[in-house]
């Protein structure tokens, strides 16, 4: 095969799998300690909202990368408010940031704002000089980089930091951590938040990074595939990066392979179907029974 | 363990006081909302109400919105229930409706009840098969349903897209696409006379169609089924605690499978009474987020079928309001999901309403949701 398209099909699927892996790591800081987040999905949007409206305004696009960060932590406390504080089951708190994201961006949505351009790709000088490999890793726009710096971190976090250590104990055995003094409410909270701080930054490559532009419902269910590959990787940093690749990647060639002239050969919505079956088979053939954290779902009451 | 099998009647009221306040005290913060904004809160929901009750048209908009509205959010409570997270309501749906325009369209000629019958049953059928496909994948790999029903979710809607397509490019139309030249959207001929749903009795310029009557069976059936079967004991009991279930002798692997078999089926049956009832034949972009919306639905209704009933009434109302209310006082229609989120949020968090009017509530149940994440 062409090494052109090689270069080109792997650097769209990384630039693909972006989204899901932030939010993937964003399911996971809130997961890991004790609270299901399915509203991920809501997080992005708001966030991408925000995002590009503060781009439009202020013309300052590291500005706009505040704001949404900042509006994804907000979304978070208020999950948190909801599921720590209130104890409100954690699905409906999720899926109440889902359907208030789709008001809240509907209602204020305006057709003529416009766009102040996107983040462009950096060339890390030297490296990017590397075929194939240096044009797919070393030659992307800034939140790619920082995605893929981020899942390491997260990794480093969870596995080999006394916080990691306390967040994990939260989210396996609450009562146990609290007897060890370890605030498993504050835990909890600091932990959703750093979740929405993830899911904002998603949102913000969406509108600030991949398109440039705010459209209506853009996040397209990337925050349920998010959910998926964070599940598919056993709650681990490193798997649900693999996960986004996996996702990424399948996209990625549907769109090449549409491109190729197969689509005479077999209907394009068929290929178009490749990486959901493929998530599914992987998950259903090769990873099996994934074991969530112990805690995850209850809502914890000190005694 | 204990299971409790509530009485009809207690068990409506307990689902009544709460979501009722919630539902006002939803409307207030919206209102609050809107003053902010700058818009008058009074004249959006004096027309919000004017369009979805003020004349017999009006109702029969609540009433054809609710509707499908109701199967879906039966569809995600059945599954609740016991213990699985249904989020395939929009791709079974999709499923619903197209098997059941190619029965309706491909099985002309038949006897009239018969050929409706086989319509609405083909597209229960269809749904049944795609959510029992999430069931026995969790039963067999474990792999989780809320995963396995998203990447349903996108198949189907591929799949059905597929089916109506235009073709073009050196790509042959999809199979079930309308034959006729001088059709140039993409969708499946109309179904025939004798697959159609029977009109019950005309409301102002709208007709209501026998899907309603089908409606108020499924709240019974299910109601039954979840509170008097042995099967839905099996269900509850899987739902609550699965490996007591085990213990308890109940084969959970097939009552998995088949209670998302069911949740599927009932997720299509909003497509089928759709397509049989209103649209006469499937178009791709149809009705988009009735499967999402079932989620709410469900919630709202605390998974009990007369009150997922109830709520599907209000949530059609919102629905059918939203034209009228934008017309009257310019809101933007997103209003209505805010405050949809927002009844969601008192509806959950009961604490906030217990401090708002300085109320004892009664502790009542929580539903066992989140209890379900992986853990059988």
């Amino acid at each position: 095969m062409d090494p052109v398209i090689i270069a080109a099909v792997l650097s769209s699927a990384l630039r693909q799998s972006t989204p899901i892996s932030l939010g993937a790591l964003s399911g996971l800081f809130c997961e890991r300690s004790g609270v299901i987040n399915i509203g991920i999905e809501g997080m992005m949007l708001m966030a991408a909202f925000t995002g590009f409206v503060a781009s439009a305004v202020t013309g300052n696009i590291f500005l706009a990368i505040l704001v949404a960060v900042l509006t994804g932590m907000l979304m978070a406390l208020f999950h948190g408010w909801l599921s720590i504080q209130f104890k409100v089951d954690q699905i409906i708190s999720g899926t109440v940031i889902n359907i208030l994201a789709v008001g809240l961006t509907g209602y204020f949505y305006t057709r003529n704002l416009t766009t102040q351009g996107k983040l462009e790709p950096i060339a890390l000088p030297g490296l990017s000089q590397i075929p194939i490999i240096g044009r797919v890793l070393f030659d992307n726009p800034p939140i790619t980089y920082l995605a893929l710096v981020l899942v390491f971190v997260a990794h480093f976090v969870l596995f080999h930091t006394r916080w990691g250590l306390r967040l994990r104990a939260v989210g396996e055995h609450p009562r146990a951590a609290d007897t060890l003094g370890i605030n498993v409410i504050w835990m909890r909270y600091a932990n959703v938040v750093i979740g929405g701080a993830l899911a904002g930054l998603a949102g913000a490559f969406l509108t600030l990074e991949a398109v440039g532009s705010f459209e209506r419902g853009m996040t397209n269910g990337r925050g349920f595939i998010s959910l998926a590959v964070m599940i598919f990787g056993k709650w681990t940093p490193l798997g649900a990066w693999a996960g986004a690749l996996l996702f990424g990647f399948t996209n990625a060639l549907q769109t090449q392979l549409q491109f190729s002239g197969l689509g005479s050969v077999i209907p394009h919505q068929f290929v178009g179907m490749l990486p959901y079956l493929l998530t599914i088979i992987v998950l259903a053939g090769f990873v099996g029974r994934a074991r969530p954290p112990a805690a995850v779902g209850q809502p914890y009451t000190k005694e | 363990m204990q299971i409790k099998s509530p009485t009809f009647l207690r068990s409506l009221t307990q689902t009544l006081v709460l979501p009722l306040l919630s539902v006002v005290t939803a409307v207030l913060v919206g209102s609050l909302f809107m003053l902010l904004n700058g818009y008058n809160p009074l004249a959006a929901y004096a027309g919000m109400l004017d369009g979805a009750f003020g004349s017999p048209t009006s109702v029969a908009r609540t009433l054809l919105s609710a509707i499908p509205l109701l199967f879906s959010g039966l569809s995600v409570a059945f599954a609740f229930k016991g213990g699985l997270f249904n989020i395939g309501g929009e791709g079974q749906l999709f499923l619903g409706a197209v098997a059941s325009a190619w029965v309706g369209v491909a099985f002309a000629g038949l006897p009239g009840v018969i050929h409706m019958t086989l319509a609405v049953l083909a597209g229960f059928i269809a749904g049944a098969l795609w959510g029992g496909i999430s069931g026995a994948l969790k039963a067999y790999t474990g792999a989780h349903e809320v995963i396995t029903t998203i990447m349903l979710n996108n198949l189907a809607i591929i799949l059905a897209g597929w089916l109506v397509s235009q073709g073009g490019e050196g790509q042959t139309p999809g199979p079930l696409r309308d034959p006729d030249p001088l059709n140039i959207v993409p969708r499946t001929a109309q179904v025939a006379e004798s697959a159609r749903l029977p009109v019950l009795f005309k409301l102002g310029s709208e007709s209501i169609n026998f899907g309603l009557i089908l409606a108020i069976l499924a709240i019974l059936i299910i109601w039954w089924l979840v509170w008097r079967s042995t099967f839905g004991f099996e269900l509850r009991m899987v739902g609550l605690n699965p490996s007591a279930g085990k213990y308890a002798g109940v084969n959970v692997k097939r009552t998995t499978i088949t209670t998302m078999a069911i949740a599927g089926g009932l997720a299509a049956l909003a497509g089928a009474i759709e397509t049989l009832g209103r649209n006469y034949y499937f178009a791709p972009n149809f009705n988009t987020g009735y499967g999402f919306d079932g989620i709410a639905v469900a919630l709202l209704g605390k998974s009990h079928p007369l009150g997922v009933g109830l709520s599907a009434v209000l949530f059609g109302a919102m629905d059918a309001g939203t034209t009228r209310m934008q017309l009257a006082a310019r809101v933007p229609s997103e209003i209505i999901q805010i405050v949809q989120a927002l009844v969601l949020v008192f509806i959950a968090a009961p604490e906030i309403i217990r401090f708002i009017y300085r109320m004892r509530l009664e502790k009542e149940e929580r539903a066992a949701l989140s209890a379900g994440w992986g853990q059988r």
